[in-house]
């Protein structure tokens, strides 16, 4: 019976989501440049979403406006260097307004090295995409979703290294 | 006697964290969501209790510093203009702590109300209490409330439209879609969307 208690004890505070994630904007980058981007559509972006191979796949939703996304961006970019030889792959998905793709997101990406796959997800119609992502997904970022073929977890919250290994061990093979 | 007064505790514990998550969820369809007092944007103290002639609202919780809450800001204006004289004006609440975020203080409200010309309450959410009740979790984010003697019914609640980019290339409007159908007495067509946004920074 005490053990029963303590089981809902433990599960009604897991169940519980404190983290708050954040965003802030702050001054347009100046200096374009001409690097390439690859822009999909939610339609050419699904099959990121469901690949059937021998990699776990971390999928980290950021934008560069956003201020806890730019403050994990490091882990995750950490996470990718460190687990390539457990055939992990890091991929980050930028929300930046397309106008912003050669003022804020390129120069990012180039002046901080970003050696992980980032793409541009450039759809509108979030409505329609946010549930095929996760159902429990209200939309807002950083949200992150880890899977491989067999099984997958999301999460709508920020993640420092450790929180982030965590989460990508039961993935291991 | 032991066994069954724990028996009882544990089911008040199952109980109790139903109800805290339940309400940290928020509202849904259906609910009847709490009445405000918040300072707005003039000074004064505001609740929807101050509209008396009003047949419901559109609530949205929306702030300075949010790329996509900037992106919506004439399409508010336009809705408020739209609904208002028909019985559903728009109250806007900031939800964000503004130590976090200077760009969101009341100085700032006042500035961004002023220079965009809001024809509608822009309330600030002191203390951070009304936004967990209604379960928002991002900006911009919108619920439609009718106005019963139970108080304002949830009747939608979400996005605003389904193109944050692009209002000419917009094709369901969903928040004016909810609330002519409210004033036509008819289902509200879509009763919730999700949308991409800036979580809510507490």
């Amino acid at each position: 019976m005490r053990y029963l208690f303590l089981l809902i004890l433990v599960t009604c505070v897991c169940c519980k989501n404190t983290q708050k994630p954040e965003v802030a904007l702050t001054a347009p980058i100046e200096n374009p440049v001409g690097d390439a981007l690859e822009v999909y559509d939610f339609e050419e972006f699904e099959s990121l979403l469901h690949k059937k191979d021998n990699y776990t796949y971390v999928i980290n939703f950021w934008a560069t406006w956003c201020a806890p996304c730019i403050k994990e961006l490091p882990h995750f970019e950490q996470l990718n260097a460190q687990y390539a030889d457990k055939n992990v792959k890091v991929i980050l998905v930028s929300l930046d307004f397309p106008n912003q793709y050669d003022f804020r997101l390129k120069p990012y990406i180039s002046s901080n090295g970003i050696k992980s796959k980032v793409v541009a997800l450039n759809d509108p119609d979030s409505n329609s995409w946010i549930p095929k992502v996760d159902k429990n997904w209200t939309g807002a970022i950083p949200a992150t979703l880890i899977y491989n073929d067999q099984k997958r977890t999301f999460y709508e919250q920020s993640f420092d290294y450790d929180q982030l290994q965590t989460a990508v061990k039961p993935f291991l093979k | 006697m032991k066994k069954t007064s724990q028996l009882i505790l544990t089911l008040a514990f199952i109980l109790m964290c139903f109800g805290v998550s339940n309400a940290q969820k928020g509202y849904n369809i259906g609910d009847v969501a709490t009445d405000f007092k918040l300072e707005n944007v003039d000074g004064k103290m505001l609740s929807m209790a101050d509209y008396p002639d009003a047949e419901g609202f559109i609530i949205i919780f929306t702030c300075n510093t949010c790329p996509y809450a900037v992106a919506y800001e004439d399409r508010i204006i336009a809705l408020d203009k739209t609904f208002a004289d028909k019985g559903y004006p728009v109250i806007a609440i900031m939800p964000n702590n503004p130590e976090i975020k200077p760009g969101d203080s009341m100085k700032a409200m006042k500035a961004r109300a002023k220079a965009k010309g809001f024809t509608f309450p822009y309330l600030m959410d002191e203390g951070q209490k009304i936004y967990p009740q209604y379960g928002a979790s991002k900006t911009p984010e919108v619920y439609v409330l009718e106005k019963t003697n139970k108080g304002g019914v949830v009747k939608y609640m979400g996005a605003i439209d389904d193109n944050y980019q692009d209002e000419q290339a917009v094709n369901k409007r969903y928040v004016e879609d909810a609330v002519n159908a409210l004033l036509d007495g008819t289902e509200v067509p879509e009763q919730k969307t999700r949308a991409i946004g800036c979580s809510i920074k507490a």
